[in-house]
């Protein structure tokens, strides 16, 4: 291994020890992640004012914009991990970009669906062929096209590679999909949060949106400590380690 | 807090329809997810546990067999890959 990984990092990423790692991070993680969306959701749904021209069709925004924050961010991990692992041949790499496509499927899912409930009585559509929608569609199918290339191989490893290429090749739309508002005309409206011109958004009703932001960001780690156990479980299900921890195991 | 009555929260302001769906695929597709990770590990749990078991007999099986019928009547069936 090159000389400049850290040691703890190298180690991290040999599955035995992920494995516990995981084990112990994802109950923190998932608990924080439900506080933190009880506060968001009572934040947003109660306490936030309405909208001055949206009135209260507007609350949609709290689960919507981190939802699509989530669709790209996740993106972006996936196309990370899957980088590593052709690169480094990790295995744990292809463990964690194969095993986020389907919370970043979920999360894309989610936008499109809770920015079509949106959509019908602000735009008075479902839907529309604008640009920031449709890079979205088109992010929601290369999750799927990862998620099936993967599933298309009867060598796991060998899936991982040919859907990780997908993956990295699919990250030139996420960019597309961030500037889609900026670049075009669309129906979909400019982004009011901005990280370094500040956000044109009244304090009571940027709160929530942060705090779900957090839990979402909080839930996805969960999620994929979760998947990515379940998944080393399966990949080395003939090593010592998983022999050992299937026979401890009460069967359930 | 913004609403004067559960009446009045429940009714989103006329928009009902559009803002409970909302949070309701929200919360059902990440529900979905999490269980999805659970229902794997035992599926995977299960089958590795089948796959020891069948192992331990066949490993008992040779231990026990003193005189293993292969050896006294040339098996029809050529052995099977593991």
């Amino acid at each position: 291994m090159t000389h400049w990984i850290p040691l703890w990092l190298h180690r991290l990423s040999s599955p035995p020890t992920f494995y516990r790692f995981a084990g112990v991070v994802w109950p923190w993680a998932m608990a924080l992640a439900l506080l933190t969306g009880l506060v968001g959701l009572y934040g947003g749904l109660v306490l936030a004012p309405p909208d001055y021209q949206q009135s209260d069709a507007y609350r949609i925004i709290f689960i919507h914009v981190p939802s699509a924050w989530m669709s790209m961010f996740i993106y972006a991990v996936m196309g990370l991990a899957s980088f590593i692992a052709l690169v480094w041949r990790i295995k744990l790499a292809e463990v964690v970009a194969m095993q986020s496509a389907p919370i970043g499927a979920a999360f894309t899912f989610i936008t499109l669906v809770t920015g079509s409930l949106w959509g019908k009585p602000m735009w008075g559509t479902w839907w529309t062929w604008d640009a920031r929608l449709t890079s979205e569609l088109v992010l929601l199918f290369l999750y799927l096209g990862v998620i099936g290339l993967y599933h298309a191989f009867e060598d796991r490893r060998q899936g991982a590679r040919a859907a990780g290429f997908l993956a990295i090749i699919g990250i030139i739309n996420v960019p597309i999909v961030h500037f889609s508002v900026n670049w075009w005309n669309t129906l979909h409206q400019g982004s009011t949060i901005n990280i370094f011109s500040g956000s044109k958004m009244s304090t009571d009703m940027l709160w929530p949106l942060l705090v779900m932001t957090l839990a979402t960001k909080l839930y996805f780690i969960a999620s994929l400590c979760r998947r990515a156990r379940s998944d080393l479980l399966a990949l080395e299900g003939g090593k010592d380690w998983v022999r050992t921890l299937a026979t401890r195991e009460v069967p359930s | 807090m913004s609403f004067t009555s559960v009446h009045d929260f429940l009714a989103m302001g006329g928009y009902a329809a559009y803002v409970w769906p909302a949070y309701g695929v929200f919360l059902l597709v990440l529900l979905a997810d999490a269980l999805a990770p659970t229902v794997r590990r035992r599926q995977v749990l299960r089958d590795l546990r089948a796959q020891l078991a069948r192992q331990a007999a066949r490993h008992a099986r040779k231990d026990s067999d003193t005189l293993p019928v292969s050896a006294t009547v040339p098996s029809a069936l050529p052995p099977r890959s593991a």
